[in-house]
């Protein structure tokens, strides 16, 4: 009844995914495009409608117009076809506080009509041994730690062999050790193909794992593409540490680099054509003092304001 | 069915165990549900207390004055059958489980299905395993039907052991016997038993119902607490609404009018037209409210 219709290079596509709520756009027409086999950070500030999106790729939430589809099967009604090969973590780990580890994840194994009741116990136990949580299988949940929580959350995703994983901030609350391991497990599980697909503010995180970005502002996707077209958009800069900064300033000038901006003992310019050797031969040459000489490329995080704005200011 | 096809190659692709069959994985979850409901703590005291209260009316009619009246009781309509079975009692401990049953049916037995309907869903969106349900994916009206039945069976399960209980104190502490029905006419104890029977199968309905009233109330909340107390709301309006005579006209329509109504059951020849209004204001209930829920469940969005 649900054929592939959509790219099949594409683990989720969408086309005007919109939703509206009554007095506000949430989702505003984006298209997104999450080529297989990626790791895809979906970036951008609170309330820009990250969390509306996955709820609508879940089929948790319809959109109130356009389309999405998840491994080429139109979401949300091809919800109960395609879902079992995709796993989630959403706006936190939720569970029965009444029941061990183990049993929680047994109830959600038997709520999966394809999954089968004979291997249930080991996939169990496999999924719990990626996230180390072998020990405490029995404990209640409620008397799980905040770490704990979110790795049952994550080892609910791994129950079976997934194709697309789906995770929304999924260190949250996590200690570096935690963090650490989330981000090998995440390389892991990329590195047996599945795309994931990972929601996150640690933009040091995004850097680290992802290979192609999302980001969204206020409803809308104002960047979408691999990370190095990202890095591309915006140009490296030179940075020179020296204790005489207006003679560097002048060598600069001659040089003709764009955007210099003296400090108080380093200074900085657009790189732009020129080669940094020249540059540092030029310095020298010209008797400044060089303390210290990179070339730097935009951080992750500097984009990202740029793309979608300083302070705190709530843009509707 | 090409959807499991498309599911089954998905999953022996990647190498997911081999996949179950369509009954065998509805079985699956319906048994774990059911398991959830029967063993959680709360509903085991719930279960609890509707063991000790036949028990408590058996030993404390005991205990009373004997009603010496004989055989007054029959009379009209649903709301003197109560005070006809106290006359029988004192001739045969059977009809124990009637007292037993229409003393619960007011306010006990509905707060025990209310608490399980009433946190079927609104329980899950509180707890927020109600958006990982749908992601496994559990499907929106295969949760239904799975919450539903299990709702049904809980009734069922409640009914039988007020009925079952209340039947041993009454052996125990009454005389047993041949059993003088309402009607006059006396039967058996086998049939007698049979009536028994009939009865509590009448009230399971009652309460299937009413399980399917928490069911549609539990779709519209996230709070387990306010779909219980507005099921109980509604059920305490309906029985004073039933005893106001200005309401008459209105009263048959209802949904407790005809809970005590199983005394048609209880006379030779069996008063089936009330007996049949009785299950046809059941079974109206039952499918408009699972309707109901029906169609808000899966027309809105899950936001816990």
């Amino acid at each position: 009844m649900t054929t592939t219709t959509g790219s099949p290079e594409l683990a989720i596509s969408s086309s005007g995914l919109t939703k509206r709520f009554r007095r506000q756009t949430a989702v505003d027409h984006i298209d997104l495009a999450v080529p297989k086999g990626s790791v895809y950070g979906f970036l951008g500030p609170n309330g820009s409608g990250k969390t509306t999106t996955i709820r609508m790729l879940l089929g948790l939430a319809y959109p109130t117009s356009g389309s999405a589809e998840l491994l080429g099967v139109p979401m949300p009604g091809g919800a109960v076809s395609v879902l079992s090969r995709v796993g989630s973590l959403v706006e936190g780990p939720a569970f029965y506080p009444y029941l061990s580890g183990w049993d929680n994840l047994a109830r959600y194994d038997s709520a999966d009509q394809s999954a089968s009741r004979k291997s249930a116990a080991a996939r169990i136990g496999t999924a719990l041994d990626r996230v180390g949580l072998t020990a405490a299988a029995k404990k209640r949940y409620r008397n799980y730690s905040l770490g704990m929580k979110q790795r049952l959350a994550i080892a609910a995703g791994l129950l079976r062999p997934r194709e697309l994983i789906i995770l929304d901030e999924p260190t949250n609350g996590l200690d570096p050790q935690g963090t650490r391991e989330v981000r090998a497990l995440v390389r892991q599980i990329a590195a047996d193909g599945v795309t994931v697909f990972v929601s996150s503010h640690l933009l040091a995180e995004v850097e680290q794992v992802c290979s192609h970005v999302g980001v969204m502002r206020t409803g809308n996707l104002v960047f979408q593409g691999s990370l190095a077209e990202l890095r591309r958009t915006s140009a490296p800069k030179i940075s020179v540490h020296t204790a005489d900064v207006p003679l560097a300033a002048k060598v600069f000038a001659k040089l003709g680099l764009a955007d210099p901006v003296p400090g108080e003992d380093v200074i900085t310019a657009e790189l732009g054509d020129a080669e940094p050797e020249r540059i540092c031969a030029d310095l020298v040459h010209a008797g400044v003092g060089v303390r210290g000489f990179s070339v730097e490329s935009p951080s992750l995080e500097d984009l990202f304001v740029g793309l979608t704005g300083e302070g705190f200011d709530v843009d509707h | 069915m090409s959807t499991i096809d498309e599911v089954t190659t998905a999953v022996g692709a990647t190498g997911g165990g081999e996949p179950a069959g369509y009954v065998r994985g509805n079985l699956r979850f319906l048994l774990n549900e059911m398991r959830l409901v029967f063993f959680r703590r709360r509903n085991l005291l719930l279960l609890f207390v509707v063991v000790i209260f036949p028990l408590l009316i058996g030993i404390g009619l005991k205990l009373a004055a004997p009603a010496s009246h004989g055989g007054e009781g029959g009379g009209g309509g649903p709301a003197s059958g109560g005070a006809a079975f106290f006359n029988q009692l004192a001739g045969n401990g059977v009809f124990l489980t009637f007292i037993a049953l229409s003393l619960l049916l007011i306010l006990v037995l509905p707060v025990v299905i209310a608490v399980v309907s009433g946190d079927s869903v609104a329980g899950e969106a509180g707890y927020g395993t109600l958006r990982y349900l749908l992601a496994v994916p559990a499907g929106r009206t295969r949760l239904l039907a799975v919450k539903y039945l299990t709702i049904v069976a809980w009734g069922v399960a409640a009914t039988f052991i007020v009925s079952a209980v209340a039947l041993i104190v009454g052996v125990i502490f009454f005389p047993v016997g041949p059993v003088t029905l309402l009607s006059g006419t006396t039967v058996s104890l086998g049939a007698g038993l049979v009536r028994v029977l009939l009865v509590t199968i009448y009230v399971c309905a009652a309460m299937a119902a009413l399980g399917a009233i928490g069911l549609a109330v539990s779709t519209f909340t996230e709070h387990a607490i306010g779909a219980i107390a507005a099921v109980m709301i509604l059920v305490v309006a309906s029985e004073v609404v039933d005893q106001i005579p200005q309401f008459a006209s209105v009263a048959p329509y209802l949904p407790t009018h005809w809970w005590n109504s199983f005394d048609s059951l209880l006379r030779v020849p069996v008063d089936t037209t009330t007996m049949w209004h009785g299950l046809l204001s059941f079974g109206v209930y039952a499918a408009v409210f699972c309707a109901i829920a029906w169609a808000r469940f899966t027309s809105g969005d899950v936001t816990s």
